[in-house]
């Protein structure tokens, strides 16, 4: 028998309305901490992907969309590019290195990506087993891609077009793994990279077999973004859809608008794009946010409803244990506890009931955007929203509690 | 023992309580009678003060209570003084068991569940322990109430209208329960009534 054990055999008593404020804290809680948890993994994959990365040279088309699909590849690519036009813009002193990029095939919507050892370089991914890509080709997994497909090194298997499994396959050439990254957990995870060659390659046959399919071929073409008609047009030249580019100092940033008003070419700047992507996000974001703290300032208000309609119910009880002994402090500390057992409570729920919100957030990710989301630590703002929920549950305790100062003990008892 | 001495009190000028000098010694019973608004539950209240007497004394075993502080009185009310109220209130989110337990954790003395367990028994409730109070029929929960107000072996137990909201058969079982118990731990025992059926059975008697 204790103060804690009152307050709880009170909540018990009352279960409906001990459930109701208690869902409504947990409901405020979990949404807050969800949107935390959210927020800190969508950072923390953006901006590891990001690194080093100053420029993204593309064709025209929306910026974003070049930097979505260049660097997180996740959105579709603007179209193709000439790569001795693309070459030409980086030849310049302020430029310290210059990576193509070449991509629109995918294997089981893995993408299929074409460059250079100095894409590996860059993301410090490592050759866990076999060896780098080389030849024509040749292609190194990532290690989700690895894990998914079952794909290991000696394995051959053929292309989709396109960045979508349903693609038309290039049934006739096939690329031969030769080894394994290990994880990095960065964007190489979910990636198939080939030399650049090896692209081209792919796509001189391809073209050759298309071009006896005729019309609908073409149609088939033009939705892909992938190989415009410049380049049927073109024959020989080389185009690959991307580059990324770091500076050697931030005067690089000049180049960019260079390019973009005198060049077919459009240059975007990640540290630009992501900015404006996280403040259309932010507005959402925002918005949840403010529903969540108004959710448990609900859950406060019930609380205080709840105990201000128990309390009066149960002055009898409150002046029979003042003239048993109870000191008012003592009482007025038990309905105290009765909010913040609801608090905690709600806390802790909140926090389980958010990590599983991640977790199913996460494997859809991962199905869609083959992103994945971890870490299950409370964050240091949790501990925060941890202060908040005690502060609502113990505030609105104690609006009515503070009855229990006034209660005039032989009033009460004489009333009934 | 339980002793007062001119004890005045006035909820307005013009409602005015002046009470006779009381003594009730150790094991002994003190019948205070009156009819409805003569102050009974008003010198009840003044005896375990629960009020303060606007003058006058009150004093238990060596104690005068007039002079303590309210946190005193509190303590000292908790630890030396058993209450019965006419309607026998619980806290009703908790078991029987708890309720009577409440008594020692109330009164900073260690949880007795022995002591609890033969209360109970010997009042005719032992197998009601685990229940909630409202559970309880009038009867028993006039029991029980008697037993959470021995619970602490108190000097003074005081009993407002205990029998006025019960049969004759319970009447008469709660009373005897009431002397019993409070002899068997040495205390004073005064009850506060209107009702008739007591008039006989105790001897040493105040008439308001």
């Amino acid at each position: 028998m204790n103060l804690l054990k009152i307050s709880w055999a009170n909540l018990k008593d009352k279960p409906l309305s001990s459930f109701l404020s208690g869902l409504l804290m947990t409901l405020g809680i979990t949404i807050i901490s969800l949107l935390l948890l959210l927020n800190k993994q969508l950072d923390e994959q953006f901006s590891k992907n990001v690194k080093g990365i100053d420029m993204v040279l593309g064709a025209k088309g929306s910026p974003l969309q070049l930097i979505l699909s260049s660097i997180y590849q996740i959105d579709a690519p603007t179209g193709n590019i000439p790569l001795e036009e693309a070459e030409r813009l980086t030849r310049n002193p302020m430029i310290k290195t210059a990576i193509p990029l070449s991509m629109g095939d995918n294997y089981r919507s893995f993408r299929i990506v074409g460059t250079n050892r100095k894409y590996v370089d860059h993301y410090g991914a490592t050759v866990g087993q076999g060896k780098l890509f080389q030849n024509d080709l040749e292609v190194t997994i990532g290690a989700r891609v690895a894990d998914v497909t079952g794909l290991k090194p000696g394995d051959t298997f053929s292309g989709s077009h396109g960045l979508d499994e349903e693609g038309e396959a290039h049934a006739d050439t096939r690329y031969k793994v030769v080894g394994v990254f290990s994880p990095s957990n960065t964007v190489i995870d979910q990636l198939i990279l080939t030399p650049l060659s090896s692209v081209w390659a792919i796509h001189e046959h391809h073209e050759e077999g298309e071009a006896h399919e005729g019309e609908a071929g073409e149609e088939h073409h033009d939705e892909e973004h992938h190989e415009g008609e410049e380049h049927a047009e073109a024959g020989e030249a080389r185009e690959i859809t991307s580059m990324l580019i770091q500076f050697r100092n931030p005067l690089g940033m000049m180049i960019a608008r260079g390019i973009n008003n005198n060049s077919k070419l459009q240059a975007a700047l990640p540290s630009i794009e992501i900015n404006r992507l996280f403040s259309l996000l932010g507005v959402g974001v925002d918005t949840l946010r403010g529903l969540a703290v108004a959710i448990m300032i609900i859950s406060g208000i019930s609380v205080f409803v709840s105990l201000y309609n128990s309390l009066k119910e149960r002055r009898y009880e409150m002046a029979l244990m003042l003239s048993m002994g109870a000191g008012r402090t003592q009482l007025f500390g038990m309905l105290l506890l009765e909010g913040l057992v609801l608090s905690l409570i709600g806390f802790v729920l909140g926090m389980l009931l958010s990590r599983i919100g991640l977790l199913l957030f996460s494997m859809r990710a991962e199905q869609e955007f083959h992103y994945s989301l971890s870490t299950m630590g409370i964050l240091p703002e949790e501990w925060g929203v941890l202060g908040v929920a005690i502060l609502i549950g113990v505030l609105a305790a104690a609006l009515p509690a503070l009855g229990i100062y006034r209660m005039n003990i032989s009033r009460t008892l004489a009333e009934e | 023992m339980l002793q007062s001495h001119q004890l005045t009190f006035s909820y307005s000028p013009n409602k005015r309580f002046t009470f006779p000098d009381l003594r009730c010694n150790d094991r002994e019973a003190l019948l205070i009678l009156g009819k409805s608004g003569k102050g009974k539950t008003t010198l009840l209240h003044l005896l375990a003060l629960l009020l303060r007497p606007e003058s006058g004394s009150v004093t238990i075993g060596n104690t005068d209570l007039t002079k303590l502080t309210p946190a005193e009185t509190a303590g000292f009310r908790a630890a030396h003084v058993g209450i019965v109220f006419q309607k026998p209130h619980f806290v009703s989110s908790l078991s029987v068991m708890d309720n009577l337990l409440m008594a020692n954790y109330l009164a900073d003395k260690p949880q007795d569940r022995t002591r609890a367990r033969q209360l109970a028994d010997h009042l005719g409730f032992g197998d009601h322990l685990g229940k909630k109070t409202h559970q309880l029929s009038q009867g028993e929960q006039q029991r029980v109430s008697i037993a959470r107000a021995v619970m602490n072996a108190p000097g003074v137990i005081l009993a407002d209208e205990p029998t006025s909201s019960l049969d004759d058969d319970n009447c008469a079982r709660v009373v005897a329960l009431l002397r019993e118990q409070s002899e068997e731990i040495g205390a004073s025992l005064i009850v506060v009534t209107h009702d008739q059926r007591l008039k006989d059975i105790f001897s040493n008697q105040v008439f308001l």
